[in-house]
């Protein structure tokens, strides 16, 4: 059975078996490969997309129960917060390997989505469902601060 | 260097092999027009700034693939003047691509804006390509750095032809060639020219002075970060193929397990699985890299061929390692490390000085397995065309990749294409090609593509874990509270075993890293290894021995500075003692000094206290520090580079944590990118933290136990420091390494900054495992 899902403002049928995560669907159907496999049980939040606007972990989620959401994976990110954190990003040059920095991304929109001004404790709450083996983590703080200066 | 385990290569501080043939006089150098591989997956283009061109205005790069030798290997010029650096080595993090275009666009003397990356396959006409042993600057930027001197050459050489003047009257200025006379030409104009002269000889190539370079040793920034904001990077599990499939692998739960019986229909029951096949058995009796065997399960997509083996209904054979219980191993081990094993250094007489000794100062100290865990699990893909097969892998080795392959499905290695991506991580773990090999063999027996994913669960299970081990240390004091005897003690399952059988201890080659060079200026020290078999695939792991080893050693400094009644940065720099340049191999020790001499790169202990006196001053120690509050301080040579950690660490009244600041003064040498050395000294010390409170591997009736990232804890964002500072030495000695060398410091500073703020010692790796909490009252 089709289902019809919105991803990045594109209405695309999908004909997956049930129960199939979306980020299966978007990887092996879509070929959207920028959402990353890190654990596949919503621990290490390299799959992170935004549904309605929301972080969600998108190997636990199967693609049905997203059917008439609006999602938006790193592909399609075209807020200003979201040019403004990319752009943070790319200053400090925050990725090493870059793996789980699609996840981190998504993470770090939402965060300032909804705080303009986080402090560290708030960057710990939105940021730690975000494993970055590499160790990031010192620049993803950086840049969501410097991030959160411009915006 | 660390595949020399597998050629038992080890006690040799030999030259650097597989260095690229870029200069050779007779031989005619074509540059373009060949034919020959398609690269599947160029990553030609890595950088997302747009050129006011279209795409397709832009002009081709020729083909360079076909080449044997000469620098046109990894450079190619396209007619409009754009550059394309083609990198050997891979990309992991440490921003390699960056590194081997700043070397060969500097020599090259080429606009930064002009350069391209392109990933080479595996070959060995590129060189050493094993991206492994901090290696990519350390052993290969003088052959970089020729490369780019030696197209240059060409360039101006057949300017000088064109014109009809001498080359010395012609000089190269970014990109262009020009002449006394006012006559100038493109790089892109000439380029056709230059690709039909000769290479030249050595002798006739210029390297630019230090003081001429324009890239190197300046922050210039990652080509790969635009694409990774963007989720445009390609890595091993991104690759897609036409009518690709893709599997995963029920393998054996031990090592050395096989396939009892198995029913496949359940499996096949699951929509989108279309085959389930059971893979050989490794052969012989060393696992190497080959497969480990088990069934495959091949769907559609991925998520079919996971649920497809969570049907899979299979009977193992647990085979020889089901004895294997981590509980009763460290009991061994730890037993093995307190009685008397194989000396392997031996200065002075150890012995009589401990048993005459004012103070005698003994611990234990044991670190569990770890595992790499990359955030990319392995993946690999391959398809065949007959006898010819292509691989598409996210692999540090890929050579080794292309040899393993080779040797399991029977084919001459020209036969064998590996396509290397980029590496969501590697840590080693992508060092060891046994997941390429799977790809091979499923592809071959399908008839189609098919990419092989593992899943986390497999990650963990099925790894080549880094070895658990335990270290018995012993000292004497004199009444001055000096050092004047060191023994240290090392029992843990070698990296050998996985390439060789009835291993059954460690080796010098992994003693040398942070036992056997352990710079103590004692008059008496030893270093012995104790009796350790493996049980799981051993391999190695971000800075390899050197994590256990220096967790003793520097935990062990600072427990002899506690004893003295001395402070512990003092102590340190006095047991390190007076300036010299020390010889391992003067006390009997095989020392291969991470493959390079010790006249190129000598242990140099001035170095080695300067780090420490930087961290130091950076940390302010010896300041007063708010209740609960420590600091702890360790440094170690490794990868012929010199770092120097200090940590502080808050820990609440209930034993919990929290790191205010990290500092680490880092003498690597000449340094080619000051903002990725930083990068890599900041995870490396993260790595290390994170290894040393929270890794554990374990194994139970020889099945590894931890299954995910919850039971096989990492750092996450709320655990890392606070602030952390790292300051680069001003040097103009040759490049050491940067990726491995920031671990090492980092488990004893902060087990050293524990014992500051709380008086208790911990020698146990991990120090709070799955707990929150210290435990502050039990023993360590």
């Amino acid at each position: 059975m089709a289902v019809l899902l919105k991803i990045n403002g594109k209405s695309q049928a999908v004909d997956a078996a049930e129960g199939t995560p979306l980020l299966w669907v978007l990887r092996d159907h879509l070929g959207m490969t920028g959402t990353k496999f890190g654990c596949g049980i919503a621990q290490c939040g390299a799959c992170t997309v935004h549904v309605d606007g929301q972080p969600i972990r998108s190997c636990i989620t199967a693609h049905e129960d997203v059917e008439g959401t609006d999602i938006v994976t790193i592909e399609g990110l075209s807020s200003r917060q979201a040019a403004v954190i990319q752009a943070a990003w790319e200053a400090i040059d925050v990725p090493q390997c870059g793996y789980c920095q699609s996840g981190q991304i998504m993470s770090a929109v939402n965060l300032l989505a909804n705080n303009a001004n986080p402090s560290d404790g708030d960057i710990d709450d939105a940021m730690s469902g975000n494993i970055c083996r590499c160790a990031s983590y010192m620049r993803i703080r950086q840049a969501i601060k410097d991030a959160a200066k411009k915006l | 260097m660390f595949l020399d385990l597998a050629n038992k290569n080890l006690t040799q501080a030999a030259k650097p092999k597989h260095i690229p043939i870029l200069f050779k006089p007779t031989r005619r150098h074509v540059l373009g027009g060949l034919g020959g591989l398609t690269i599947g997956l160029s990553l030609a283009a890595c950088q997302s700034k747009t050129k006011s061109e279209s795409p397709k205005a832009l002009a081709e790069f020729p083909d360079n693939s076909g080449l044997e030798e000469g620098p046109g290997l990894f450079i190619s010029i396209a007619e409009d003047g754009r550059i394309q650096i083609r990198s050997p080595r891979s990309e992991m993090g440490q921003h390699a691509l960056t590194s081997v275009a700043q070397m060969i666009a500097d020599e090259l003397d080429v606009e930064w804006d002009m350069v391209e990356l392109a990933q080479a396959i595996g070959h060995p006409k590129y060189g050493d390509q094993n991206t492994d042993g901090s290696t990519t600057v350390r052993n290969n930027m003088i052959h970089f750095r020729r490369a780019g001197a030696s197209m240059r050459h060409m360039l101006e050489q057949a300017a000088a032809n064109e014109w009809g003047v001498d080359k010395s009257e012609c000089s190269s200025e970014l990109g262009v060639i020009r002449h006394g006379s006012g006559k100038k030409i493109s790089y892109g104009e000439i380029a056709k020219a230059a690709a039909a002269l000769d290479i030249p000889s050595e002798e006739d190539v210029v390297i630019k002075d230090r003081k001429d370079w324009r890239y190197i040793g300046q922050s210039m920034p990652s080509v790969t970060v635009p694409k990774i904001v963007r989720g445009e990077g390609i890595f091993g599990i991104d690759v897609r193929l036409p009518n690709m499939l893709n599997a995963v692998i029920a393998r054996p739960p031990t090592v050395w397990g096989k396939v009892k019986s198995f029913n496949p229909d359940d499996a096949l029951a699951i929509a989108g699985v279309v085959k389930v096949l059971e893979l050989p058995a490794p052969q012989g009796d060393a696992i190497g890299f080959q497969q480990v065997g088990g069934i495959a399960i091949v769907a559609k997509d991925t998520w079919a061929a996971i649920q497809g083996r969570e049907a899979l209904q299979v009977e193992w054979d647990a085979g020889p390692n089901e004895t294997y219980n981590s509980d009763e191993y460290a009991a061994a081990l730890t037993e093995a490390v307190n009685k008397p094993g194989d000396v392997k250094l031996r200065r002075g007489d150890v012995s009589s000085q401990l048993a005459q000794a004012s103070k005698m100062v003994s611990a234990d100290y044991y670190a569990a397995h770890l595992s790499q865990s990359p955030m990319e699990p392995p993946a690999a893909t391959a398809k065949w065309d007959g006898d010819k097969v292509e691989c598409w892998a996210c692999t540090q080795a890929p050579q080794a990749a292309r040899r393993t392959v080779a040797q399991v499905c029977g084919v001459p290695e020209e036969n064998v294409t590996i396509n290397v991506t980029w590496l969501g991580g590697g840590f080693g773990r992508k060092s060891k090609a046994d997941f390429v090999v799977e790809a091979a063999l499923i592809a071959r027996e399908m008839g189609q593509a098919v990419k092989v994913t593992w899943t986390r669960e497999d990650d963990l299970k099925h790894g080549y874990f880094h070895a658990v081990s335990a270290q018995h240390m012993e000292a004497a004091l004199d009444e001055n509270g000096q050092t004047t005897a060191w023994l240290h003690r090392s029992a843990f399952p070698s990296i050998n075993s996985t390439f060789a059988a009835g291993v059954d201890q460690g080796s010098e080659f992994e003693l040398s890293l942070g036992a056997t060079d352990a710079p103590v200026a004692a008059p008496n020290m030893q270093v012995e290894i104790g009796k350790a078999e493996a049980h799981l695939r051993i391999g190695w792991l971000r800075s390899v021995a050197n994590v256990y080893h220096h967790f003793a050693v520097g935990s062990f400094a600072d427990e002899l500075a506690h004893a003295a009644g001395r402070d512990s940065k003092d102590y340190l720099i006095e047991l390190i003692g007076s300036d010299r340049n020390w010889d391992p191999t003067t006390d009997g020790a095989i020392y291969p000094n991470y493959g390079r001499s010790l006249e190129e790169y000598p242990i140099d202990t001035a170095r080695l206290k300067a780090v420490i006196e930087k961290a130091a001053e950076m940390a302010g120690w010896g300041r007063d520090l708010p209740q609960g509050r420590g600091m702890g301080i360790s440094a170690h040579r490794s990868f012929l580079s010199y770092v120097a950690t200090c940590v502080e660490v808050d820990v609440d009244d209930e034993g919990r944590i929290t790191i205010p600041n990290v500092w680490v003064a880092l003498d690597a040498g000449t340094v080619v990118n000051p903002r990725h050395t930083k990068a890599q000294m900041e995870g490396g010390t993260l790595f290390g933290i994170s290894n040393a409170l929270y890794g554990e591997i374990t194994a139970k009736d020889g099945v590894v136990q931890q299954t995910n990232f919850p039971d096989w804890r990492v750092m996450r964002m709320r655990e890392a420091p606070r602030a952390m500072e790292v300051h680069i030495m001003e040097s103009d000695a040759p490049p050491g390494g940067v990726g491995e060398p920031g671990t090492p410091p980092a488990a004893p500073a902060i087990a050293n900054a524990i014992f500051a703020a709380t008086g208790k010692r911990f020698r146990r790796m991990p120090i709070l495992g799955q707990s929150d909490h210290l435990n502050l009252t039990g023993e360590g």
